[in-house]
């Protein structure tokens, strides 16, 4: 039965996969007329170059003749070539995407660490100092554009203390290999890391703090403590762990929030990641970047909805009995 | 006769709606959260409405300051300091507030409207309609908010309408499915089977009790849509699709960011506007949530 359930998740995703494919092409090729003339919009383009450009992009042909070539290329992972670099854009988000999915991977879990933290911490003394502190904090936070939070970490620790570097992915003058280069690196993602963070992290606390307070009225709490559990006992072995399950969603739409809080907060810190890509491919507009990228992010936001779907499956028993 | 009966209906109807109003809103005054984020609302409002009385206009356009000092802090050119190009910081913070509202509030109107439309109709046809509605609500869920708003606003062009439709076309579904659970056991009381047993139209049902039932819920999620609206429009102008003839506060921080504000540590030109977005925000937020505990039904049933 739990298999129909995982095949059933797993469908639904393809679907949606689909469903973004399909956007996409819309969005591109239908709404936009005239995409040769946007892009180069006041420049003189002959006849000649225009069909040969019309043709490049797989613009000729019916609107049905068009969708197939695009189905076929975007299967074989084919998002065309950037117009600024004339590299295929495949290889340019492979290029990038390490540096994204380490800023993005270390914010989304620590966001979540410290947020789920927080939140524990608040609800416990529902009404005290302490929540009354966390909550206006977290809920501040929770209030301010993410890459204006980056602005003033910058200016603080990078600016005025120089502390860190105030941007880019690496020093010139760094070792180039080994424990070197990771700390050169590690120097650099301290900033950007520390603004996903703490941008993101308000949205766990608060849910956290609210998912425990209701848990906290549950009978099976009265029961432990009426056994004579010690207070941090039936905190971390009763309430957190049932308390927890909301906050594993939380996670799958964060991971999307970060992922496009790393757009701004990586042109702030110039960290030469898919974020600051695609604030590049926007100048241009640099379409088919824009429309892989588009397409990357996608994908990797169902990826992780799915991966939470089944977390919550396998965690909580009454999404498997029903 | 029958006439006089539906009159004195309508008429007790809309006592029981004035007193509910009345109800919420003393309960409303006791939140203090919710009072201090009207009062702070009020003053931006306020700001917005009285912006030509509190600077003027055409300080916003570099050929006619060219008196002012350029990179002036507020030590030296009150209150704000100034720009690269010698532009107050006070006149723009001041003219701004009335894009970021108009954007804040005019994209979550559109949000509401298509949301509610999309939540209402979908609760209420069950089955096939509405399960295909779902999933389309489904899909525009999934897809991730900034890179979607991203790639329509660069498909439309930056203009103040385009951000609003972005924003609106963007913000819909949370709220269109908050609507259709509620419209679901709407739909199964006593009183709108009544009326349907009577003979009342879709239509009718839809208009008179679906909808008086899932507005306050509306409301509530409404006034929750409008801080992430005004987010978004303030990451949407740093991303460059800001009105080039409009002052906003996003707009403000991208033109700090590129014209080099952070290292001329010229931190009055992209303090304040953050701080405005952070305050107005909160605000909603916390009238939001004041809001949500009084009319969405199932926080009340909790609190009880």
């Amino acid at each position: 039965m739990s298999t129909r359930i995982v095949l059933g998740k797993l469908l639904g995703s393809l679907a949606t996969l689909a469903f973004v494919v399909v956007f996409n092409f819309f969005l591109f090729r239908v709404v936009e007329q005239d995409p040769v003339a946007n892009l180069f919009r006041g420049r003189n383009l002959s006849d000649a170059q225009r069909d040969e450009l019309t043709r490049e992009f797989g613009l000729d042909g019916s609107k049905l003749e068009q969708f197939w070539s695009y189905i076929q290329q975007t299967v074989g992972l084919n998002f065309g070539r950037s117009y600024v670099t004339n590299q295929p854009v495949i290889e340019e988000i492979a290029d990038k995407a390490p540096a994204t999915i380490a800023l993005v991977g270390v914010s989304a879990v620590l966001s979540a660490v410290f947020g789920i933290l927080i939140g524990v911490l608040a609800a416990w003394r529902r009404g005290s100092k302490r929540d009354y502190a966390a909550t206006t904090l977290t809920m501040t936070t929770y209030s301010m554009p993410d890459f204006w939070l980056g602005m003033l970490l910058l200016t603080l620790f990078a600016v005025v203390l120089g502390w860190f570097p105030v941007g880019g992915i690496s020093d010139p003058n760094a070792p180039d290999a080994g424990i070197g280069k990771l700390l050169d690196h590690g120097e650099h993602l301290v900033l950007p890391a520390l603004t996903l963070t703490v941008a993101y992290l308000g949205e766990y606390a608060l849910v956290m703090r609210s998912s425990l307070i209701e848990t906290m009225r549950e009978d099976y709490l009265v029961l432990a403590r009426a056994k004579g559990l010690r207070d941090t006992l039936v905190r971390n072995r009763h309430a957190v762990p049932n308390a927890l399950l909301p906050v594993v969603t939380l996670a799958a739409i964060n991971f999307g929030l970060v992922l496009s809080g790393a757009i701004a907060v990586e042109t702030i810190f110039s960290w030469p990641g898919l974020g600051l890509a695609t604030y590049e491919a926007l100048q241009g507009p640099d379409l088919p970047m824009l429309q892989g990228l588009f397409l990357v992010f996608s994908a990797s936001v169902i990826l992780f909805n799915l991966l939470a779907d089944l977390v919550y499956v396998a965690l909580d028993p009454r999404v498997r009995v029903s | 006769m029958s006439s006089v009966a539906v009159a004195s209906a309508r008429r007790i109807a809309w006592l029981r709606r004035r007193r509910a109003i009345a109800g919420a809103w003393s309960q409303y005054r006791r939140s203090r959260p919710g009072m201090i984020g009207l009062t702070v609302l009020a003053l931006f409002v306020a700001m917005a409405l009285a912006a030509p009385l509190l600077a003027d206009e055409s300080g916003l356009r570099a050929v006619n300051v060219i008196g002012n000092e350029p990179w002036s802090s507020p030590a030296d050119f009150a209150p704000l300091g100034t720009d690269r190009l010698g532009r107050s910081i006070w006149t723009q913070v001041v003219w701004g507030s009335r894009t970021s509202l108009l954007v804040g509030l005019a994209a979550t109107v559109l949000a509401a409207l298509i949301g509610m439309t999309v939540g209402i109709v979908a609760g209420f046809y069950g089955r096939r309609a509405g399960a295909l509605l779902m999933r389309l609500t489904e899909w525009f869920l999934v897809i991730p908010f900034l890179p979607l708003a991203i790639v329509l606003a660069a498909v439309l062009g930056p203009s103040i309408r385009n951000i609003i439709l972005v924003i609106g076309i963007t913000s819909w579904p949370s709220m269109a499915r908050l609507v259709r659970a509620q419209v679901l056991t709407l739909k199964e009381r006593l009183y709108v089977d009544r009326s349907r047993a009577l003979g009342a139209s879709r239509a009718h049902l839809m208009a008179r009790h679906i909808l008086p039932g899932v507005s306050g819920l509306i409301l509530a999620s409404t006034t929750l849509t409008v801080p992430v609206a005004i987010l978004s429009e303030t990451t949407l102008s740093f991303l460059g699709f800001g009105d080039p003839s409009r002052p906003s506060w996003g707009k403000m921080l991208e033109e700090a960011f590129a014209q080099g504000a952070l290292t001329e540590e010229a931190w009055w030109w992209y303090v304040p506007p953050g701080v405005c977005i952070v305050l107005v925000v909160l605000a909603f937020t916390l009238v939001g949530r004041a809001l949500e505990e009084i009319l969405d039904p199932r926080l009340r049933e909790r609190s009880t």
